[in-house]
């Protein structure tokens, strides 16, 4: 009976529309890395490790690329994290307009990238920016900054405006597991007297993990995948300083060196197929303890 | 000890304000500067508008050519989201019924994309070979693609929740698996529908990433990817890039308002216990 009624055919719009799109460009991907594919070449030729060759050199951009989407990642994971949880913790206490700031907070997230982008330019703007008014208008003059022109902070900035628009989430998310939870546990600890920090420890983290690995993945996910906010802000720039791995790719693919860039996204597409393999079975095994 | 809870209280206040307001500002900003004159606003700071110039609006619309790109985003919002929605329902439904072994194995390989980057450069090989290339219907099948991972994770774990006793009464009577699926069980789905739906259009609208790549002809270019047009058109005009920004905003500010409930249950959903 379950053959008929569950017939396989309606697994094939979704299965086909991914693969063709998803898998089969990372797949054939990989074997571009391996050719000269250019926007000026005829015939692709095989050419081994070249493209990896330059990609990993000392002389070539790529590996600060590289290195600049792994700090992103570290560091917006985890202030997102910490502070959606302190936001979470704070808001799950019955504070006055809860919703309100709910949903301003939550707001960012749902403004396209470019926009937020744009949005920033014009804050960060070192001459009529709101942020260095605000500075000189409150007396703190010496703080002004070329935000995203400075090669020292433009990545700070970039970071900055990423977290802005990405805490609302996980705060969201944080602030369901912690409704969740019962509360019988709170009022044991209440008369065991445990103190806020006891109770944080011993019964909220422990009992929110799965909320926060699930966040903690689709934000690694998102952080290695990095490139929007990134482009809208600075383009990689000044001089390269706030490149990350898709906004390379990106520029490899306008230059028409397209072996490169498949080589830099083909770098990812492995390191996300073998991180991925672990971790989207540790996601379906909660949604399988759920039922 | 009530003077410390008292001053807690206060602390919580003060700090989850200055982050709202943190939040809330720039978008204020963008909002009332977009009814400023051009040299006032050209500082872009939190001043009211001496006068209040709504025809910048219609000046943008009008310069921005945005009537086009609205028409754009509004068919691949709704065609990506009308694909995403009848493939993963199926796909999902039939996943979660039979747990053969081949159907865990589809499901794993089919939420494994939720960590899958995208490689653009080759897809363009894809995109040739199928002719999709620089072409609108190119444009959603690509939107639908990318959504379909989530979607079809969120579907899954939602379709575990709905009773399969009623899939065998429409056996008994004889029904087709086709006309079963989208007579019986298709209305059971509601509440997920209506959350993937806010949310594929929330993404797809936002989206400008497939444009920038695959998207040579800016008549056929988004909303969201225009106003970065518009931007470099008009630099020193930061009255008619916020308005610009306002009206790309706009649908998706609304469709977040009236459909909050839903959206933070779906996402929630996929990644709460309980």
């Amino acid at each position: 009976m379950s053959k008929r009624t569950y017939p396989h055919y309606f697994l094939i719009g979704a299965i086909l529309l991914y693969t063709v799109f998803i898998v089969i460009p990372g797949i054939i991907g990989i074997f571009y890395s391996f050719t000269d594919w250019s926007s000026t070449s005829t015939v692709v030729n095989f050419v081994g490790l070249d493209n990896f060759k330059t990609i990993f050199s000392a002389e070539e951009n790529y590996s600060a690329a590289i290195k600049n989407t792994l700090v992103f990642t570290l560091v917006t994971v985890i202030a997102k994290t910490v502070l959606g949880l302190l936001l979470a913790l704070v808001l799950a206490e019955g504070i006055k307009g809860k919703n309100i700031h709910r949903a301003i907070i939550y707001m960012p997230a749902i403004l396209s990238m470019l926009v937020t982008g744009l949005i920033f330019k014009s804050i960060f703007n070192p001459a009529t920016g709101l942020l260095n008014s605000f500075l000189q208008a409150s007396g703190l003059g010496s703080m002004q900054q070329q935000w995203l022109t400075n090669p020292k902070i433009a990545f700070s900035s970039v970071m900055f405006v990423d977290i802005w628009r990405g805490v609302g989430y996980i705060m969201t998310i944080l602030l369901a597991g912690l409704q969740s939870i019962d509360k019988s546990y709170y009022e044991a600890a209440d008369i065991d007297g445990a103190s806020w920090w006891e109770r944080l420890k011993s019964i909220t983290i422990p009992l929110l993990m799965p909320s926060i690995t699930v966040t903690t993945v689709l934000n690694l996910f998102y952080g290695l995948k990095v490139f929007d906010i990134v482009y809208a802000l600075t383009n990689g720039g000044p001089g390269h300083t706030t490149e990350v791995l898709y906004t390379e790719v990106f520029h490899e693919f306008a230059l028409g060196r397209y072996s490169v860039g498949t080589a830099l996204s083909s770098v990812l597409f492995v390191i996300m197929v073998i991180g991925g393999f672990f971790v989207i079975r540790l996601l379906n095994r909660e949604d399988v303890n759920e039922q | 000890m009530k003077r410390r809870k008292f001053i807690n209280q206060l602390l919580k206040n003060v700090v989850i304000w200055i982050i709202s307001l943190i939040m809330f500002v720039p978008i204020v900003l963008v909002l009332i500067n977009s009814f400023k004159e051009r040299y006032e606003a050209s500082s872009m700071s939190l001043q009211l508008p001496k006068l209040w110039h709504a025809d910048n609006y219609g000046v943008v619309i009008d310069q921005g050519k945005l009537l086009q790109s609205f028409l754009n985003s509004a068919t691949y919002s709704i065609v990506s989201v009308f694909i995403v929605i009848i493939v993963t329902t199926m796909a999902a439904f039939v996943l979660s019924r039979r747990r053969t072994k081949f159907c865990k194995a589809i499901y794993f390989y089919v939420t494994l994309g939720i960590a899958l980057p995208m490689n653009y450069v080759s897809l363009m090989k894809v995109m040739q070979f199928t002719y999709l290339n620089n072409t609108q219907f190119g444009i959603c099948l690509l939107y639908a693609a990318m959504q379909i991972p989530f979607t079809v994770f969120l579907m899954y774990g939602f379709i575990g929740t709905v009773p399969r006793e009623l899939d065998e009464a429409g056996v008994i009577d004889g029904c087709t698996p086709l006309r079963l699926f989208f007579s019986v069980v298709f209305p059971l789905l509601k509440p997920i529908i209506v959350t993937t739906i806010l949310l594929t259009f929330m993404n797809t609208w936002n989206e400008f990433v497939t444009p920038l790549y695959y998207l040579s002809d800016s008549k056929l270019w988004p909303m969201a990817l225009a106003v970065y047009n518009f931007f470099g058109q008009f630099q020193m005009s930061w009255n008619l890039v916020s308005a610009d920004i306002v009206l790309t905003s706009l649908p998706v500010i609304l469709v977040y308002l009236l459909g909050q409930k839903y959206i933070i249950a779906g996402m929630t959903s996929g990644a709460v216990k309980g």
